[in-house]
C-alpha cells in the first residue's frame, strides 16, 4: 500500500486508541469511588474494556511501523497523543462523568458500526467485535440518564448541567482530521460529519425520553485540536500520572 | 517424522485440557475461542480470538495453548490472537454451556439473530434453583463476562455469563 495511505490509516488509529485509553483512564479514577458499588463495578469495567480495545489498535499501528504498543500508550508526549477534549477533562461530580460516557460511548457505537465495514479488513475485524462490546456500555449511560433525568427537581437539573458542560467538548469529537479525502477515496472511513450526524439522530430522541435538552444551535462552538496535538489543560498531568511506573523503566521485564 | 502422526483433530483433543483461568471448568475449545488450527510440515499454528478484547487472561491462555501443544513433543508452535472471527456466546458449545452451569453460572442464551438488549438480561433463570423469578441487578460483574442477578425465589444472587452478539 502506498505511504498516503498508511499515514491516513495510522492517523485514524491514534485518534480512536488515543480516545479510549484516555477516557478508560478517567473511567478507571472512579474505583473504589463509585456512589454505589454498582457503579463502581460499571466504570471499572468499562475502563478495562476501554483500554484493552485499545491496545488491539496500538497492536495494529505496530503492525503499521509503529513501536510496540506500551511504548506508543506510555511514552508519546501530549502533543503526539491525538485524544479530543472531551475525554480528558477530570472525572469531576458523578453526573458529568456519566454525561460524559453517554455522549461519547454513543458516538464511539456509531463509529465502530460505520468501520464494520471499512476496505481495512483488519480495522473492520476489530470494530465488528468492539460493537458487541459497546452495547453494554451505552446501556449503562443510557439506563441512568434517561432515570437521573426523569428523577427529581434536583438530579434533573444536575444532568441538564452536565450536558451543557460536555457538548461543545463533545462536538469536538467530530473534528475532521488532515486525510478526509484518502479516507474516503480509499473507503476506510466516511468521516466526521458524517459521524455526527447520525450521533445527533440517536442521541436526540434519547435526551428527549430523559427530559433533557441539548444547548441551543447558535451556542454550539466545538472544542477542537485534539486531534492535531492541542489539548486541554488536564491531559498533561494525567499523562505524567498514567506513565510514571512505565517510564522509570521501560525497559524492565514483568 | 513422528511429528506427522498428529492431525487437528489430535491438537483440539488436547487443548479440551486448556481451561479458562477464569473459569476452570470449561476449556477453550468449548468456550469457542480457538477460530482456527492448521498443521504445516509438523508445525502447529492455532488462533485464538478473545471473549472480551480487555480479557487480562488472554496472553495466559496463549501461552497455555503453547505449552500444551509442545507437550504433545510438537516443537514449533505458534498462538495468534486475531479477529478475523469475532467470538460471541453462540460458539460456546453446549458442553460448554454445562460447564458455565457446573460453575455456578447462568449460561448465555442462545442469540441467533437477536441483538442483544436490556430485556434479555432480565429474567434469566436462576442456575441454583431454576426459578426464572430474578432480575438483573447490574450488567458488569466480577469478571468482564459475567453480569450480577438477584433471585426472587431462593433469595440469592448469582452471575450470569452474559450474552454477545
Amino acid at each position: 500500500m502506498n505511504s498516503k495511505y498508511n499515514e491516513a490509516l495510522k492517523e485514524l488509529l491514534y485518534k480512536i486508541a488515543d480516545d479510549q485509553l484516555i477516557i478508560g483512564h478517567r473511567n478507571s479514577e472512579w474505583t473504589g469511588l463509585g456512589p454505589i458499588i454498582e457503579e463502581d463495578i460499571a466504570f471499572s469495567s468499562i475502563a478495562q474494556d476501554k483500554i484493552g480495545q485499545s491496545r488491539h489498535f496500538y497492536e495494529l499501528l505496530h503492525k503499521l511501523g509503529e513501536k510496540n504498543p506500551d511504548i506508543i500508550a506510555f511514552t508519546r508526549s501530549e502533543k503526539d497523543f491525538r485524544c479530543c477534549h472531551l475525554v480528558e477533562y477530570p472525572i469531576g461530580e458523578y453526573d458529568f462523568s456519566l454525561m460524559r460516557n453517554f455522549l461519547f460511548n454513543n458516538s464511539e457505537h456509531i463509529r465502530f458500526q460505520m468501520l464494520c465495514g471499512s476496505s481495512c479488513k483488519e480495522l473492520s475485524g476489530l470494530a465488528k467485535k468492539y460493537t458487541g462490546e459497546i452495547k453494554y456500555h451505552i446501556m449503562h449511560a443510557d439506563t441512568w440518564v434517561n432515570q437521573l433525568g426523569n428523577a427529581d427537581v434536583e438530579a434533573n437539573s444536575r444532568m441538564q448541567s452536565a450536558l451543557n458542560e460536555c457538548w461543545n467538548l463533545a462536538l469536538g469529537i467530530f473534528e475532521e482530521g488532515p486525510y478526509l479525502e484518502i479516507l474516503r477515496e480509499e473507503k476506510i472511513f466516511s468521516g466526521e460529519e458524517e459521524l455526527k450526524n447520525s450521533w445527533l439522530e440517536v442521541i436526540i430522541p434519547k435526551l428527549e425520553k430523559a427530559s433533557l435538552k441539548i444547548p441551543d444551535t447558535n451556542t454550539w462552538e466545538p472544542s477542537l485540536g485534539g486531534r492535531y496535538g492541542y489539548h486541554t489543560e488536564y491531559l498533561k498531568p494525567l499523562l505524567d500520572e498514567m506513565c510514571e511506573v512505565f517510564r522509570l523503566d521501560p525497559e524492565a521485564e514483568w | 517424522m513422528v511429528n506427522e502422526m498428529f492431525d487437528k483433530s489430535d491438537i483440539l483433543k488436547a487443548l479440551q485440557d486448556v481451561k479458562d483461568p477464569e473459569i476452570p471448568t470449561i476449556s477453550i475449545v468449548d468456550l469457542g475461542i480457538v477460530t482456527d488450527v492448521t498443521i504445516n510440515n509438523g508445525s502447529v499454528s492455532v488462533k485464538l480470538t478473545p471473549t472480551f478484547a480487555g480479557c487480562p487472561a488472554l496472553k495466559v491462555m496463549e501461552s497455555m495453548v503453547e505449552e500444551r501443544i509442545k507437550n504433545m513433543g510438537i516443537e514449533n508452535v505458534e498462538v495468534i490472537t486475531d479477529f478475523s472471527v469475532q467470538w460471541t456466546t453462540d460458539m460456546i458449545t453446549e458442553n460448554g454451556l454445562r460447564a458455565l452451569k457446573a460453575h455456578g453460572l447462568a449460561p448465555p442464551p442462545r442469540l441467533g439473530n437477536k441483538p442483544v438488549q436490556i430485556e434479555l438480561l432480565d429474567k434469566v433463570i436462576c442456575p441454583l434453583c431454576g426459578s426464572s423469578d430474578t432480575e438483573l441487578k447490574t450488567p458488569f460483574g466480577p469478571t468482564l463476562c459475567r453480569s450480577i442477578h438477584y433471585c426472587k425465589n431462593c433469595l440469592n444472587a448469582f452471575e450470569q455469563f452474559k450474552p454477545v452478539g
